[in-house]
């Protein structure tokens, strides 16, 4: 052959095996190291999407803030690693799973309602309970969208795409929660007369049960370092006040009340926290065996522990009272604290740091 | 009458207006602590924006999970029908490009909402904030995933293997770099509501998601319009959280002067960046010479024109917003007249070496097109693609070096699209630096909107344009082999290119880093600023003359 020769045709098809040539078989994204022997679905379409200048950005971002932060900074959280780019989600989620995932969550829940309402349960639930589902169920929603609202703002601000994605799909699953709670309520106050829809927030905002609880939510939102709010929802106030009151209050106490529907409706947050809580368990567990910053990442998470785990149970206490509301009392304040401090020590036990201090 | 299953198993239910109400008054304003600081903007936003929607996050999920359904069942289809045995690899090339950019800029749209979320008063849009997060987190995975899919089926997976590393990279993809930075970086407004929603969303989506997937499935490629007519079912959202928005902050007459200034520099950065990959990737990366299809130009006056500018821009004006028509119409003289899209073309088959995907050359049937279609077209371009044809075997001086007259372009430095409309260019000092700028407008856009004050208003909270922002600049002086080297952009075997300016995979057609070896890049940029205050006036004047091609 001569440099002459005329150049050839494409090759008549344009699928992947008609001819071999140099990269002819390179059919993986090979940019970056697979967590495992061999990349996830998740990591491949996630992993790399939101560069910085140590992958990739060979310009460096090329607009700022007009104080000098880039697109994406470091120091937009107090905490620091030798390696942003290490965490993989534990849930794997991306486009494709998260809305199976959500589509499922909301399916069950519309098909509890529909048939309990067609049977005429709501009806059947005890007096008092009704009165409980109306106030404190309709003020706790508020905290679920506090905790959606704040993981929302969040996921603008992580140094990675794997920590930014896991931080928004847990802001869609409290979201979904917070009106899925909000509905039930509404459809199950058409059946009952004399409900009052609006009776939450009155409470959420000035019943002082909820005061701390609303302490604790706001302190979350009043700052911006999106680590702290991610470790102070998942680590502190969902196992003490979340978890407290939708497994410890209301599915422990809601079908001596005659009520089989609402644990239902509020259980779908149960396995959304459990996922959540991997995600965040496996991203402290890195950030606190960081080769560099461990130690000192650990002492900064030690004290958010404090800070957080301090508010959330003080606002744990001050739910007590609601469990001698109900007019059949088959379950106990202090059982069920028990059982998520033992909670929040496993997990603050697994991320490697000392148990919260009990008063 | 026959009963539908529906009316006999009904329950009351609540309507849906009834249900969003009682939604958005899930929030409540913080009185223990301060909601921490938001991303700042100079806009005063005081009326609550109200959601055009009404959906709730209940039906959401259920029906992006149909659309999803029906996109991977478009897939698995497209497979079992043997879809890459037709389509044609001119158009794939190019996706190595398009979707190297796109997933940025979508994931950058579902981090906005962040800003927004917190800006915008009440909690009305709340819910369709959050949808638009949603989605846009659902775009730029189902991208990421498309990608894959072709790197996967498609005969050369090169290019798509290396993609996200590509992004960062290349002196091309740059363009759609600025394009997602500008979405969440600077004033939280004009970004992520001007800058996106108002601009990007409402006008270019129809470019961007419409016209590639009639092009796609022109040249036998049925997937990318699967999935990218679904990510536009998507859009309407976005436009309606946008326009909402945009109502409360025009309520204010102390937003209006800001609006001006944003509304200009978004529409002629969205145009400079968007038609010049997208137009190019429409009309030079078909193989479908259908006469009576509309061209770039064309589906522009009606999406841009018509649509955009006169439906939704110029009724603005009667709130008391200045519209800079004359930007509209210099647009589009630079598509119809100035050959804007044909130059960019030019530019990236100039650098073709510098890319991570084919470009192949034209033959007689793209010409009698162009020519069709832009009259003038071979007297003015038709040297160069002979060019182009004759110097794409290996061994031939890469053309950006060969004695064809053509003179590598300054970069724009607001758009970071080339200064390919010569006669346009504009030089200035910002902070005692000089400056190129593609026209006018990007002159004004760093000058005077990317600052601290804005006629005489303060505006503390504009963004600033930083980083290295010219790609020349990075491997000035070196030679080209090198920079393909430290780019990656070569083959598995460590010394094919992976960008060819052809199609054949055939190694003895394919160019090897040794074939590129021996030229040097030259930042148009360093030069300037290096000339004596005389010479610097005589290039300029030079380079705005342009020159002819001649055939080499
Ligand atoms: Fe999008
Ligand atoms: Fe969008």
């Amino acid at each position: 052959m001569n440099m002459q020769a005329t150049i050839e045709e494409e090759a008549v098809s344009g699928a992947a095996g008609t001819k071999t040539f140099p990269s002819s078989d390179s059919r993986k994204y090979n940019y970056f190291e697979p967590k495992g022997r061999k990349a996830t679905h998740y990591e491949d379409v996630t992993v790399d999407v939101q560069p910085d200048p140590e992958r990739y950005l060979a310009q460096n971002w090329i607009i700022s803030f007009a104080n000098g932060d880039p697109t994406y900074s470091k120091d937009w959280t107090c905490i620091k690693s030798a390696n942003w780019h290490l965490f993989r989600a534990i849930d794997q989620e991306w486009e494709r799973n998260h809305y199976q995932r959500q589509s499922t969550i909301v399916g069950m829940i519309e098909n509890v309602i529909q048939n309990g309402r067609r049977s005429g349960a709501p009806s059947r639930f005890d007096k008092q309970w009704v009165g409980i589902l109306q106030d404190h169920l309709g003020a706790y929603k508020h905290f679920e969208y506090g905790i959606g609202v704040a993981l929302m703002n969040a996921q603008r601000r992580g140094y990675t795409q794997m920590i930014n994605n896991a931080l928004l799909t847990n802001s869609s699953y409290k979201l979904r929660m917070a009106q899925d709670i909000t509905l039930y309520l509404g459809e199950i106050g058409l059946d009952i007369p004399g409900f009052d829809p609006s009776a939450g927030k009155k409470h959420w905002l000035e019943d002082e049960i909820w005061q701390d609880t609303r302490r604790a939510i706001e302190t979350v939102m009043g700052t911006n370092d999106h680590l702290e709010q991610y470790f102070a929802i998942n680590v502190c106030l969902e196992p003490l006040v979340g978890e407290l009151f939708r497994n410890g209050y209301i599915a422990q106490l809601a079908a001596a009340q005659n009520d089989f529907m609402t644990p239902s409706v509020v259980s779908a947050g149960e396995a959304d926290y459990d996922r959540n809580l991997a995600n965040t368990a496996e991203l402290f567990i890195t950030l606190v065996n960081d080769p560099t910053y461990g130690a000192e990442n650990k002492a900064i998470l030690q004290d958010w522990l404090k800070t957080y785990g301090g508010l959330a149970l003080s606002a744990a206490h001050n739910l007590e009272p609601l469990w001698s509301l109900p007019a059949v009392k088959i379950a106990q304040f202090a059982g069920a604290l028990q059982a998520q401090l033992e909670r929040i020590d496993t997990i603050t036990n697994a991320i490697g740091l000392t148990p919260l201090a009990r008063h | 009458m026959s009963l539908s299953l529906t009316s006999i198993t009904q329950q009351k239910g609540m309507p849906i207006a009834e249900a969003t109400r009682r939604i958005a008054d899930l929030g409540w304003t913080p009185s223990y602590v301060k909601e921490a600081m938001a991303f700042p903007t100079d806009y005063k936003i005081s009326r609550q924006p109200k959601d055009p929607m009404k959906q709730v996050l209940r039906s959401y999920f259920p029906m992006q999970e149909e659309k999803d359904n029906r996109v991977y069942g478009a897939l698995d289809a497209a497979l079992r029908g043997d879809m890459f045995r037709n389509v044609d690899q001119r158009w794939v090339e190019w996706m190595k490009l398009f979707l190297a950019i796109i997933p940025f800029p979508e994931i950058s749209a579902a981090r906005s909402m962040a800003m927004l979320g917190r800006l915008a008063p009440g909690d009305d849009l709340r819910t369709g904030f959050t949808m638009q997060m949603v989605d846009e987190f659902r775009h730029s995975t189902i991208q990421m995933n498309l990608k894959k899919w072709y790197m996967e089926n498609y005969i050369d997976p090169a290019g798509f293997d290396i993609t996200e590393a590509a992004f960062g990279k290349c002196y091309a993809t740059t363009i759609g770099r600025q394009f997602g930075e500008a979405f969440i970086t600077g004033d939280a407004i004009t970004s992520a509501n001007i800058y996106l929603q108002v601009v990007a969303e409402t006008a270019f989506t129809n470019t961007l998601f419409v016209a590639m997937p009639s092009e796609a499935a022109r040249n036998g490629d049925y997937a990318l319009p699967t999935v990218f007519l679904s990510v536009q079912s998507d859009e309407s959202r976005h436009i309606g959280n946008g326009h909402s928005l945009l109502m409360s902050i025009l309520n204010n007459p102390d937003n209006h002067l800001l609006l001006e200034r944003d509304i200009r520099y978004a529409f002629w950065q969205n145009h400079a960046i968007v038609d010049a990959a997208i137009g190019t990737i429409i009309e030079y990366g078909t193989r479908n010479r259908d006469k009576k299809k509309e061209s770039y130009a064309e589906l522009w006056h009606r999406w841009i024109y018509e649509d955009y500018y006169r439906t939704y821009m110029l009724p603005l004006e009667k709130y008391g917003i200045k519209i800079h028509h004359d930007d509209v119409h210099q647009a589009w003289e630079d598509i119809t007249k100035n050959g804007y899209v044909h130059k960019v073309a030019q530019f990236f088959s100039a650098g073709w070496w510098a890319n991570f995907w084919r470009i192949d050359p034209l033959d007689e049937r793209d010409f009698d097109w162009f020519e069709y279609k832009y009259p003038g077209w071979y007297n003015e371009y038709g040297a160069w693609w002979e060019n182009y044809r004759k110097l794409s075997k290996p061994g031939s001086v890469p053309i950006t070096f060969a004695d064809t007259g053509y003179v590598y372009p300054h970069r724009c430095w607001s758009n970071l699209v080339p200064c390919v409309i010569r006669d346009q260019l504009k030089v200035d000092e910002v902070d005692g630096q000089l400056y190129t700028y593609g026209s006018e407008v990007d002159r004004w856009t760093h000058k005077e909107a990317f600052s601290g004050e804005y006629k005489g208003r303060a505006t503390p909270a504009m963004g600033r344009f930083s980083g290295r922002r010219q790609w020349e600049e990075l491997y000035d002086g070196w030679d080209v082999a090198d920079a393909i080297k430290d780019m990656g952009f070569v083959r598995a075997d460590g010394k094919t290119l992976i960008a060819q300016p052809h199609l054949s995979l055939e190694e003895k057609d394919m160019w090897t880093l040794d074939h590129v070896r021996g030229n040097t890049i030259k930042a148009p940029i360093t030069t300037l600023r290096s000339l004596s205050p005389e010479d610097r006036e005589k290039h300029i004047a030079e380079y705005r003359k342009g020159s002819a091609i001649r055939l080499v």
